[in-house]
């Protein structure tokens, strides 16, 4: 039976955790506009509050105040639905991720995460997935040929970056026979040597690739690379329906690096003498700032460069990477 | 640097040719390649240099209304009428020639001849509508009267507006406050001319 203290708990730490990961993917745009700034020469946003911070506070007035347009001949209801799973399959999937070690406040334990489920990993890339819907279902339903393409190249990006991200976490989790996040977490609790990527380079580096193209990050923003298909799925979106796909997107990016950091990079171990809670901080901060580095340093790939580099090279490496560690294991 | 640098011409040996890669016939050459560009390590060059730009933080933008560019002497704005040095009189003499010159045909000037039987300016408009900022009337001008001026601030609400002799004209207490600025002459250098110099593309 339900304690009423574990609802309210639950309640209260996925209310925390919708509000602090909607601020932070706000404020990660702000961070996107200031490194790609830096890395082009640039200042970025500067005239609004100091540094430009205030920024954020101005275009989050924008995109409330602006005219929700929906267009005539737009599938109305799916229209509107559209960003709307994009950004809530986007913060559910975190309900099984675990962001900091377990602390003590007021005498009582908290465990930073909403539900350890025992199949946690594949709960969160399930639900991430679905996310691909809001992409599929808004360009189908906008009447616009961009938005169209834009939909037609989301569903090839997932085909070909599903498989490969599920086959290349195969191999640690072979290694650790859990997928729980925790389980996988506490796997690596001996400094730097027992990150998995010492023992899974291979399955890193392909995780990360599949991580880039689940988020629609450059190199692999086919969905929505402006200078083909404008702006992709999201032509036809205005205000702040727009706005949550981009929510969204933000939001799976921080929830890749920290599937990224507990799978690979010790997750929230402490290290040497940096505490394990600041330890993900910083690991997380890494890779929303490799997003943003690989953003400003990388052309993108062609739709079909993608499909051919998923299915012809990707793919097999992940299946021998299976096959070596199912080997060595026994 | 010196001037030589810049007058070398023999390049031959600086050229840089295309690498013509054979293209690959078999399936097995087309498989080496695709490991040589694998390994290549080019997209780690371009994440350092990304990387590097950041570090350095040699910034280049400029926070418009907040920051201005030093305008070039050769940049031709919203024209000024000089006076002399000397005197302080107008240097503009009313010969007609950038009224003659003028191919938007937006110069209008009147004249009339004073009681010392000297004939000087009375009126003096130029029509910034319809000016096409070609310095054909600073050309023209014998007297180095009429000069463009380096402010670049203009916006019109109506196709016609029209710069009087007034607007353009030095106001004297400027001129007493010795403010009047000689005109360079075209194809002046500006100040700073000499930091922008640069090698020719081909040299490097
Ligand atoms: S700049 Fe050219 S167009 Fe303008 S007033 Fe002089 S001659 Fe006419
Ligand atoms: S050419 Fe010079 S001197 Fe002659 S009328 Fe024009 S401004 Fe005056």
């Amino acid at each position: 039976m339900f304690d009423t203290a574990v609802v309210i708990e639950t309640v209260v730490k996925a209310v925390i955790v919708v509000a602090v990961i909607a601020a932070l993917a706000g404020f990660a745009t702000f961070i996107e506009r200031k490194v790609l700034a830096f890395m082009q020469r640039r200042l970025g946003p500067m005239h609004v509050g100091p540094y430009g911070l205030l920024q954020l506070a101005a275009d989050g007035i924008k995109l409330f105040t602006k005219e929700d347009i929906i267009p005539q001949n737009a599938v109305k209801p799916i229209f509107m639905i559209a960003p709307v799973i994009a950004a809530t399959t986007a913060f559910v999937a975190m309900a099984a991720v675990p962001y900091f070690p377990e602390f003590t406040l007021f005498g009582y334990t908290i465990h930073p995460i909403i539900s350890d489920i025992n199949v946690a990993l594949l709960y969160v890339m399930g639900v991430a997935s679905v996310g691909i819907y809001g992409p599929l279902l808004a360009g189908m339903s906008s009447a616009n040929k961009w938005s169209l393409l834009g939909a037609a190249r989301a569903v090839v990006q997932m085909l070909s970056f599903e498989v490969v991200s599920g086959l290349s976490v195969l191999a640690p989790i072979m290694m650790i026979g859990s997928l729980s996040l925790i389980d996988i977490n506490d796997a690596q609790t001996g400094g730097i040597g027992d990150w998995l990527i010492w023992k899974q380079p291979l399955a890193f580096v392909l995780f990360a690739i599949a991580g880039f193209m689940e988020t629609n990050r450059a190199p692999f923003d086919t969905v929505e690379f402006e200078a083909e298909i404008v702006a992709g799925y999201a032509t036809e979106y205005s205000g702040m329906r727009w706005g949550l796909f981009f929510i969204g997107e933000y939001a799976n990016m921080i929830t890749i690096s920290v599937l990224v950091s507990i799978l690979f990079m010790g997750g929230y171990n402490a290290f040497w003498f940096i505490p394990g809670g600041l330890m993900m901080l910083l690991k997380v901060s890494f890779w929303i700032f490799l997003f943003l580095w690989v953003r400003a340093a990388w052309p993108h790939v062609r739709p079909d460069q993608l499909m051919w580099v998923c299915w012809k090279v990707l793919m097999p490496l992940s299946v021998v990477n299976i096959l070596i560690t199912g080997f060595a294991l026994l | 640097m010196e001037l030589k640098d810049f007058k070398r011409r023999d390049i031959g040996s600086a050229y840089i040719f295309l690498n013509t890669e054979a293209t690959p016939t078999d399936g097995w050459q087309a498989f080496k390649r695709f490991v040589k560009r694998t390994i290549k390590g080019e997209l780690f060059v371009g994440l350092w240099i990304v990387l590097r730009e950041m570090i350095r933080f040699d910034i280049h933008t400029l926070q418009y209304p907040l920051e201005k560019i030093e305008m070039s002497p050769r940049y031709r704005a919203i024209h000024r009428l000089l006076r002399l040095f000397e005197s302080g009189s107008e240097r503009c003499i009313g010969c007609g020639l950038c009224e003659k010159i003028c191919i938007s045909n937006c110069i209008r000037m009147d004249t009339h001849v004073d009681e010392k039987s000297r004939k000087v300016v009375s009126e003096y408009s130029i029509n910034f509508g319809r000016c096409i900022f070609c310095g054909y009337c600073a050309e023209v001008c014998p007297e180095l009267a009429i000069v463009h001026g380096a402010e670049y601030e203009n916006a019109g609400e109506q196709r016609a507006h029209f710069g009087l002799k007034e607007d353009m004209l030095t106001p004297l207490d400027t001129f007493k406050a010795k403010h009047q600025k000689e005109f360079q002459g075209f194809g002046a250098l500006s100040a700073n001319a000499d930091e922008n110099i640069k090698q020719t593309p081909l040299a490097y």
